[in-house]
């Protein structure tokens, strides 16, 4: 695919090509980081610098290494976190009681402009079971290793591999509907 | 390799969530690169992904945001504005420089060609020198270039790493004779105490088995290097070891690596 055209051309600074990633990737990123903070604006603003990170920072991406997609993930993961951990999140935390990325769906019913993607996130969820929203949580919003998971949810380390693909499949299946 | 069972082993939804060690990860990449099927369910995998992580978004500043701050970031502090003197007066002094200084230079271009014509005749005497060597060396290439053009001969794109994305080598590989010749002009000179050491990889699990160490790198003129390569490999690689070679490849610092596609 140009996928890796658009990537090469992105490390060798080219603005049209950042452009373009940013357009394939910035609202999933963003989606990602405020699952994190729970908060939009601060979400939409941590997106905005993590972006410019990659920029600043496109020599170091390799493909051996890794997706571009999974790449600028884990900047976003991080960045996330980071935030968390600072003073100023601290002090203007908003109580969400959203424990997985689905609470994000219950903090979002009531704003407007949100509607299309609850129903978007709602279809993709479908015959999902708790424990698939459990591990995709962890494994992809928060970056946690198989390991780490194995211990989280107390599970044997390869169940983690095989459930996760079974609820990845799922999604896949849900998203032909 | 049975790539079905690979699939669906669960490892390509870890490496989308990068939650993978970093020898996990180039295994996984040099599968990809082997196998289209497995590509292509990474790419699927993926898909998946992005249609959930969009599904929870806020929205986004949008790109017009990002140029603001790319431009902000390359500003460059600007003197402010003197006051203004007459300038016409320091027109004539500058005037009367510029040709003074203009005089100088003639002369000394003019020293400077006579003395570039002597230079010139000594290096003549050495090019004749040189054409005797090349007439030599060609006969070494010309071999070289037999022993690569040969029919048995798997070709291997070595591409640049994180540490160094701009080098680049080619194995040559024979596998009649079991042999590899590197060609790794692309490769920057090792640093003092340091040495290229060759690597065979073999996937699912992958394993590294050392070739051989590229030495004298720094003295090589062709920079080719014959190794010979028993092993079954499905990848090439080109790390950084302490002289002497390593018992394993050190992945930090991996600058060259490519898939054998048969």
């Amino acid at each position: 695919m140009e996928l890796e055209i658009i990537v090469e051309q992105f490390q060798k600074k080219d603005a049209g090509a950042f452009q373009k990633l940013y357009n394939m990737y910035s609202e999933n990123i963003c989606g990602v980081i405020n699952t994190i903070v729970k908060n939009n604006n601060v979400a939409e603003e941590i997106c905005q610098d993590v972006f410019m990170k990659a920029w600043n920072n496109a020599e170091s991406y390799n493909a051996s290494k890794g997706r571009f997609f999974t790449w600028i993930l884990n900047i976003a993961r991080n960045a996330a976190i980071d935030e968390l951990r600072s003073k100023a999140h601290k002090n203007s935390k908003k109580n969400f009681s959203a424990d997985y990325f689905v609470g994000i769906l219950e903090s979002m019913t009531d704003s407007e402009d949100g509607k299309e993607d609850i129903i978007g996130l709602k279809k993709l969820m479908v015959n999902l079971k708790d424990k698939c929203i459990e591990i995709i949580e962890l494994l992809y919003f928060k970056g946690l290793t198989q390991k780490e998971v194995s211990k989280e949810l107390d599970i044997p380390l390869g169940t983690v591999k095989t459930r996760n693909r079974s609820c990845i499949s799922q999604i896949r299946t849900n998203m032909a509907l | 390799m049975d790539t079905k069972e690979y699939i669906t082993s669960g490892i390509l939804e870890l490496y989308v969530a990068g939650t993978l060690s970093e020898l996990e990860n180039l295994e996984v990449y040099l599968n990809a690169e082997k196998y289209p099927e497995i590509k292509k369910e990474i790419e699927d995998i993926e898909a998946s992904v992005l249609s959930l992580t969009k599904s929870v978004s806020p929205g986004t500043k949008g790109f017009s945001d990002i140029q603001n701050r790319m431009a902000k970031a390359g500003i460059v502090k600007t003197e402010p504005i003197r006051n203004k003197v007459s300038w016409t007066a320091y027109l004539g002094w500058a005037a009367s420089l510029l040709f003074l200084g203009g005089s100088i230079w003639l002369y000394q271009q003019n020293d400077q060609l006579k003395l570039d014509l002597e230079v010139v005749s000594r290096e003549n005497d050495v090019m004749e020198q040189q054409i005797a060597d090349s007439e030599n060396s060609l006969a070494k290439t010309e071999d070289l270039l037999n022993t690569i053009r040969d029919k048995n001969i798997t070709v291997v794109a070595l591409g640049g790493q994180t540490v160094s994305p701009t080098s680049y080598a080619k194995a040559y590989w024979n596998k009649e004779e079991k042999k590899v010749y590197i060609d790794a002009q692309g490769l920057p000179d090792p640093p003092n105490g340091f040495v290229y050491q060759v690597w065979s990889l073999k996937l699912n699990p992958l394993t590294p088995t050392s070739m051989g160490l590229l030495e004298d790198f720094v003295d090589d003129d062709n920079k080719v290097f014959a190794l010979a390569n028993p092993n079954e490999s499905e990848a090439f690689g080109i790390t950084l070891e302490p002289a002497g070679g390593s018992e394993s490849p050190n992945l930090e610092q991996l600058y060259t690596l490519g898939v054998a596609t048969s």
